[in-house]
């Protein structure tokens, strides 16, 4: 049996459309104009025990709505899910030990404790052998190096230090799922490649499934094995990273360093000319030609350093949004990349 | 400094008994009534509940309310636990000050009432604090159907004050009000306790009083629930 199973899960949120001025706002009170939001049209995806999954997509694609369906905050239009076979709308005490989930713009620990006080608390709400919760904490802080930290109010932790700590308090009670919301948002380098490395070491520690949004391509390659890309309330893509440019990318970019001859003049025929600062070129080259562009720049020119890459990304995913949007505009028909 | 208005209603009372030129109003000589004043001061420590209604309106609105979702834990248990704390800590405090003044103003009493008065006193101090603990809470769910919820919290706050007898006894209130206020809750979070332990309700009435304040518990307590659970739904249902 899969950790997560979604079929057709959806959720359109109800939105009070407010207008302009006082006079509005009064009609407002007796009449509202409503507006249906689609946040999650349709989702069919399954999560085996064990995997670490990215949620990819930009900002209002529903992948926070998604998370917030499988956590039981929020209950759908549509559709259904299970998660370790519990439907996670129900909020059965029974699920809610068994799963956590971590937001990076919210704060689940008390704010003016010392994050220490706040673990205690958990130890009580989920009901964790005094033991156990001693063995987990002193583990959790010494692998994240927060145990000096531990007595200090949590208002007076910088933003790595208590994302740090609303991770120990998520994972206290060894929960069997985990779903990350964004955890490195707004982290410098070094906090967040921490946070990877942690969560990494983690997971294949305890084999634990992990649901993960992020707008950090970084955080996903590091972590995930498998991404799911959601864009408009649907999944347009479901599989590994390097997929993505493969499937979405049509092309490559090269790049050249000349030698002592005078940079040619005639570089566009060969592709997009990207960026020319003598004596290097880089040139944006169908994926389907970059052989044969490549063999006939090398017949021509005297090149000493010559490299192909796929585009950053980014880049890739960027695009491949921005048509999706295009796509969803003529056609409300879903996607299928499958 | 809650202490500093005793002054200013002995000095108000004694004022008002010497223009009345009568020795009672409503049946409250001069020295009951500062007694009374006293008492209710004393059940209101244990019925007011600052900050309640509020604290679960703010975390409805800034989503705080969804750790009670997400963790196994009820939120009504929750909150009914941090306040029983609160209020422990705040006797503790407080023990000491109220024993002085009750002490300071002991003449105005009329000396310890029977055992059986004294527990039924005690009884309902502690009703009413559980009254005051679900009617509040009760008021703060509606924050779940409504954003802002502060002028209705104001509202309700005044309506404490007047008719829980916290400002005056309400034997002196004229007839048709002197009825409403009987059939309701407000006069169980201040007025009957002090009315009990002066020996202004006596007797059956006075059971049948504790028993009534019991049932408004009991249906506050269903209340709250059941706003709970309606209110989680609906937040679930639209917001998140």
């Amino acid at each position: 049996m899969s950790a997560i199973e979604i079929r057709g899960l959806q959720k359109s949120y109800r939105v009070y459309q407010k207008k302009e001025g006082l006079a509005a706002s009064l009609t407002g009170l007796f009449r509202r104009d409503y507006r249906s939001v689609d946040a999650v049209r349709s989702i069919d995806l399954d999560v085996e025990q064990g995997e670490f999954v990215a949620f990819l997509g930009p900002n209002g694609a529903g992948k926070t709505t998604t998370l917030k369906l499988l956590s039981g905050v929020i209950s759908p239009t549509g559709g259904e899910a299970r998660v370790l076979g519990h439907v996670p709308w129900r909020r059965e005490n029974e699920y809610r030990r068994r799963f956590a989930l971590v937001m990076g713009q919210k704060n689940q620990l008390w704010w003016d404790l010392p994050a220490q006080e706040s673990f205690r608390l958990h130890e009580k709400i989920y009901r964790i052998e005094p033991d156990t919760f001693a063995q987990t904490r002193d583990e959790l802080t010494a692998l994240l190096e927060v145990q000096s930290l531990l007595g200090r109010p949590v208002r007076e932790l910088s933003l790595g230090e208590r994302m740090k700590m609303e991770l120990i308090a998520a994972l206290l009670h060894s929960p069997e799922v985990l779903f990350l919301d964004e955890p490195t948002i707004g982290l410098d380098v070094i906090a967040q490649r921490n946070i990877q490395n942690f969560l990494k070491h983690y997971q294949q520690q305890r084999k634990i499934t992990i649901l993960l949004t992020s707008h950090y391509m970084k955080d996903v390659a590091a972590l995930c094995q498998r991404v799911v890309i959601i864009a408009h309330g649907e999944i347009i893509y479901d599989g590994s990273l390097t997929g993505i440019v493969d499937r979405f990318s049509g092309h490559k970019v090269l790049s050249l360093q000349f030698g002592n001859e005078t940079m040619p003049s005639d570089l566009a025929k060969y592709g997009e000319v990207l960026e020319i600062v003598e004596p290097k070129a880089r040139l944006r080259v169908d994926r389907s030609k970059i052989a044969e562009v490549l063999s006939s720049v090398l017949a021509n020119h005297t090149v000493e350093d010559v490299s192909v890459e796929d585009p950053p990304l980014e880049e890739v995913i960027a695009e491949m949004f921005v048509l999706s949007a295009e796509k969803n505009e003529s056609a409300a028909a879903p996607v299928d990349v499958h | 400094m809650r202490f500093l208005p005793i002054v200013t209603q002995i000095f108000l009372w004694t004022a008002v008994y010497a223009a009345a030129k009568s020795g009672d109003i409503a049946g409250y000589s001069s020295t009951d009534i500062i007694a009374y004043y006293l008492l209710t001061m004393l059940a209101r420590a244990f019925s007011s509940m600052p900050g309640l209604a509020s604290g679960i309106a703010r975390q409805v609105r800034d989503g705080e309310i969804k750790k009670f979702l997400i963790q196994p834990i009820d939120l009504v248990s929750y909150l009914l636990l941090a306040r029983i704390a609160h209020k422990v800590v705040y006797y503790l405090v407080a023990t000491g000050p109220f024993a002085l003044v009750y002490y300071l103003c002991r003449d105005y009493f009329p000396g310890w009432p029977e055992p059986t008065v004294f527990v039924v006193f005690v009884g309902s101090l502690l009703l009413s604090f559980l009254l005051g603990f679900f009617l509040e809470a009760s008021m703060g769910m509606i924050a779940f159907w409504f954003l802002e919820v502060t002028s209705l919290l104001f509202i309700y706050m005044l309506f404490t004050f007047f008719f829980s007898g916290h400002m005056f006894p309400l034997d002196f209130l004229p007839t048709p009000w002197r009825t409403y206020v009987d059939f309701m809750p407000f006069k169980y979070m201040a007025y009957f306790p002090a009315a009990v332990f002066l020996g202004k309700i006596e007797g059956d009435a006075m059971w049948q009083g504790l028993f009534i304040q019991a049932c408004w518990v009991v249906i506050f307590v269903v209340a709250c629930r059941n706003m709970m659970r309606a209110g989680f739904n609906r937040y679930s249902g639209f917001g998140g």
